[in-house]
């Protein structure tokens, strides 16, 4: 992936300090010495590309009432597809992990009650005929960041 | 604060993606048939409660350099997990810090997630946080593949 200086500071820049103003891209423009336009352009590339997943709205799920869990699950080596179609099928699992343990599947799930989140767990468990998922409520929260510092390599 | 009717329209049109056009608040306002300056004045009441924490780019982190990342599972005892989670969230490398329960089959209660540019730099990471808390029970499950990585789609589940 190419980014050059300026797609680098974009990126730093709409991570976290987007403005919310009537015109929001001229201000990114203005702090970067650049047109609206070729901000506009940017943003557009780096979208295609897929360096850019979604620009929006960041919420806390809590205050919107949403209740928040980690699982895992044994999924043999020969199901992972098919296990990991009927989990990532839910719109609250909004991430899914292979990883390297015998639990190899983890994934999150959002939603606004423990009961929800209990109806997804045993409709995945019906639908899997997997039995053992470890559900991990959170207990307590002390920190969630997702700025990357895009730093020029040189 | 509870949100309204609108209010919550407003979150579902920004969770789904703010348009690349001059004047994007503008345009979504035009969706819900309101003007720009009373949706831009909805929005900072929405942050200002806290409900949202930004308006900002989610990236593809192993697009921009960041190919490793691991989750560190931790046991610590229930008395030092305060102190422990401040000092490992000021960390700029860890970028999820939570406690969970524990089960029987799965001793670990406290999570760190951290990335970094080889699996090399995330076990240092490891490395670093343990001695910074005085805690040894602790393993690095990496990722090994992404299945899915999606924004939570608000009101609409």
């Amino acid at each position: 992936m190419q980014l050059d200086h300026l797609d680098r500071r974009l990126l730093n820049l709409v991570q976290s300090d987007f403005p919310i103003c009537p015109q929001p891209y001229q201000v990114l423009a203005e702090q970067l010495g650049i047109t609206e336009q070729e901000v506009l352009q940017r943003l557009e590339r780096l979208m295609q590309q897929d360096v850019i997943r979604r620009l929006g709205g960041v919420f806390d799920s809590r205050k919107l009432g949403y209740k928040g869990t980690l699982c895992a699950v044994k999924v043999p080596q020969d199901r992972i597809d098919e296990v990991a179609a009927v989990i990532n099928s839910y719109l609250g699992i909004t991430h899914n992990y292979l990883r390297d343990h015998e639990y190899n599947m983890w994934f999150t799930i959002l939603a606004q009650s423990p009961a929800k989140v209990e109806q997804i767990l045993k409709e995945i468990k019906e639908k899997t005929g997997i039995e053992d998922i470890i559900n991990l409520p959170s207990q307590r929260f002390f920190k969630v960041l997702v700025n990357f510092d895009v730093r020029d390599e040189d | 604060m509870t949100l309204s009717e609108l209010d919550q329209r407003i979150v579902m049109e920004l969770q789904s993606g703010l348009p690349l056009v001059s004047r994007p608040f503008e345009a979504l306002a035009r969706r819900l048939g309101i003007t720009e300056e009373e949706f831009l004045a909805r929005v900072h009441a929405i942050q200002q409660a806290g409900i949202m924490r930004r308006i900002g780019a989610a990236l593809r982190h192993h697009r921009v350099g960041f190919t490793a990342n691991a989750m560190i599972v931790w046991q610590i005892p229930e008395e030092k997990i305060v102190e422990v989670g401040e000092q490992m969230s000021q960390l700029p490398e860890v970028t999820h810090c939570y406690q969970r329960v524990s089960l029987p089959q799965w001793p670990y209660n406290f999570y760190t997630m951290v990335h970094g540019h080889s699996r090399e730099e995330c076990r240092r990471i490891a490395e670093q946080l343990a001695q910074m808390a005085g805690v040894n029970d602790y393993r690095l499950l990496y990722s090994v593949a992404e299945l899915k990585k999606s924004s939570m789609k608000y009101f609409m589940d």
